[in-house]
């Protein structure tokens, strides 16, 4: 049995239904990412989990243990909020032995767990430190020493890096996920931002609308979008408009440009309409590029994103974007120049829904 | 843009003389007890009155306890309207703005209709009850004071999430309100403290009428027998609020949560 399970959860607000038949079960010490844009219901989940919600219906078990009626202060179940929430009035000290001192642990046990916690974060130096004092950084470093204190069953952590600047958010995840592997410590992490999930997560749950779209690992999810939202939210993705020719040879056109898939297309027939996605890197215009598939088209523009180059070409009624890793050498092809793209016939996903 | 700061100086300054010039008035008057010479004879005269002393520790004592009992009836209700009633923000502001717009006689009058000796609850048959009706009615008259001050210092800070974050680490609402939210509202209570703490000492309506020793009644007893006494006592009582004002200027520094950015 699985260590924190969600079944068919449900949240309404009055006639707004946020999350609708949520069903996750996470084992101990995993991280799970739930995935999604803003309002598609990942910290309601969250909250519930944490009991500042109560659920509609459905059931959260945390070690086999429903906790339907248990108040969040009866759950031992740590949290790190987006905006850190570290006591003002405390130093970092007493913030980290918050917990321990509400338990009534003995003194001799917080000092020392308080020390474990602050080398944890690597900030024993700043132990007299009041929140005002420090970077944001520092600040979400102890907000997560400070629930990771009174050893809670499972962390959740709300969006924890969205408050910071993005080489703190590089450094700050990697150390995130470094503590919980360390800790063994089962960990539920909300975010929208697709790169933090795809970095640290075992697992990633990406929602949209109050359900859950697709449960997998970080490669699954990237490559093997299980629907269109999926496809568009998770990385960037080409998606494709084509025509049926074949239904039983999967063959397809995208303008006048025939392709066989490697992929069943499913009930449909000639003369239907499929959704197509290609991922901008699994494609190459270069010299002896990889590849059983091609399409030609014109080009639209070139933008230079630093490591890569993104180049859009015109194939029938869709636009094409395509990577090309960046090197002093390459000169980018100019628009309203006819371009050929190479790229694996399988990297062509059906988009069912 | 000369002549405006020509106009904007004459207006301080038109503004200070309107102000300052009644006050070195009054107190250049106190000073002129014994004839053709400046003196402290007033002063003197004032704080060896044994009525002083009993009247200003009397107000003292009821500003503590309106102070104590304000707190305790602001704080925990500014955190439950912030945390759980939000949408009854507008009512709760427009109650505590009542005293503003009620007449302190009318709300005093309102008391010793409901509290008098033959009412459910007579208060005001013992000299302890109607102290206890005085530290209301003064709680009452505070209350727009102390809420603003209080609710604003709340909103410094983020009340729901240190909340969430105090109970998800076991936290009850006793240890919230009292180590998580209270010290952190601290400069808005003794921000409320130190007004309440001028209202009460200069109070007159409702001591006058409850009949209790207060320092304003005493004010103006003095006003209606005396010279130079009562130039001296409006001084005083100045001075006492000016104090509270700079003691409230000087907490409000000592407000812990301006984040530094990453």
């Amino acid at each position: 049995m699985s260590f924190l399970s969600l079944s068919h959860i449900q949240k309404s607000f009055g006639p707004v239904q946020v999350v609708s038949d949520f069903n996750m079960e996470i084992e101990k010490g995993e991280f799970v990412s739930f995935l999604g844009p803003s309002g598609c219901g990942k910290t309601t989940v969250l909250r519930m989990i944490a009991g500042f919600e109560t659920p509609s219906g459905g059931t959260i078990t945390v070690a086999g243990k429903n906790q339907a009626g248990l108040k969040p202060n009866q759950r031992n179940i740590g949290m790190v909020f987006q905006a850190y929430a570290l006591f003002p009035n405390m130093n970092v000290t007493d913030n980290v032995a918050f917990g321990l001192k509400v338990a009534g642990r003995p003194k001799e046990e917080i000092d020392a767990r308080v020390k474990e916690m602050l080398g944890l974060i690597k900030l024993e130096h700043l132990a007299d430190r009041f929140p005002y004092q420090m970077s944001g950084g520092q600040q979400q470093r102890v907000a997560l020493a400070r629930a990771l204190a009174p050893k809670p069953q499972v962390l959740l952590l709300d969006e924890p890096l969205s408050a910071l600047d993005a080489k703190i958010r590089v450094s700050l995840r990697e150390e995130i996920r470094m503590i919980q592997q360390q800790l063994g410590i089962t960990t539920v992490f909300v975010t929208h931002d697709q790169e933090e999930a795809l970095s640290i997560s075992d697992r990633i749950v990406v929602m949209n609308a109050g359900c859950a779209d697709q449960i997998g690992a970080p490669a699954e999810i990237y490559n093997r979008p299980a629907t269109r939202f999926v496809a568009s939210f998770v990385g960037t993705l080409n998606l494709i408009e084509a025509k049926v020719v074949d239904p039983a040879a999967n063959r397809i056109a995208i303008g006048d440009q025939g392709i066989t898939l490697r992929e069943p297309l499913g009930a449909v027939k000639a003369g239907d309409t499929v959704s197509l996605a290609l991922r901008p890197e699994a494609g190459s215009i270069a010299e002896g590029a990889k590849g059983d598939t091609a399409l030609t088209g014109e080009v639209v523009s070139s933008n230079f994103l630093g490591s890569v180059i993104r180049t859009r070409m015109r194939v029938g009624p869709s636009v094409i974007s395509f990577d090309m890793f960046n090197n002093p050498g390459l000169v980018p092809p100019t628009a309203g120049e006819t371009v050929t793209l190479r790229f694996v016939a399988s990297d062509l996903l059906v988009i069912r829904d | 843009m000369k002549s405006t700061r020509i106009l904007a100086w004459l207006a301080i300054a038109i503004g200070a003389i309107y102000f300052i010039v009644p006050l070195i008035g009054t107190f250049e008057f106190s000073l002129r007890m014994r004839r053709g010479e400046y003196t402290f004879d007033a002063y003197q005269s004032v704080f060896s009155d044994i009525q002083f002393r009993t009247t200003f520790g009397f107000s003292m004592l009821m500003a503590l306890f309106t102070i104590i009992f304000g707190m305790l009836l602001v704080v925990p209700t500014a955190y439950w309207v912030r945390l759980r009633l939000p949408r009854m923000r507008p009512v709760i502001e427009f109650i505590t703005l009542l005293p503003l717009v009620i007449p302190a006689i009318v709300i005093v009058f309102g008391y010793l209709r409901l509290y008098n000796s033959s009412s459910f609850l007579p208060l005001t048959n013992s000299t302890s009850g109607t102290n206890m009706l005085l530290v209301f009615s003064y709680m009452t008259l505070s209350l727009p004071y102390m809420y603003r001050a209080v609710d604003t210092a709340m909103r410094m800070i983020d009340v729901g999430t240190l909340t969430e974050a105090a109970e998800s680490l076991g936290a009850k609402w006793p240890t919230i309100l009292f180590r998580c939210i209270f010290p952190n509202v601290m400069s808005g209570v003794l921000s409320g403290a130190f007004i309440t703490f001028a209202i009460v000492m200069g109070e007159f309506t409702m001591a006058s009428l409850l009949n209790r020793p207060a320092f304003g009644p005493y004010l103006q007893l003095v006003g209606a027998n005396k010279a130079y006494e009562p130039s001296a006592l409006a001084i005083i009582a100045f001075a006492i609020t000016w104090l509270s004002m700079g003691l409230l200027q000087l907490v409000s520094r000592f407000q812990k949560t301006a984040p530094v950015k990453a």
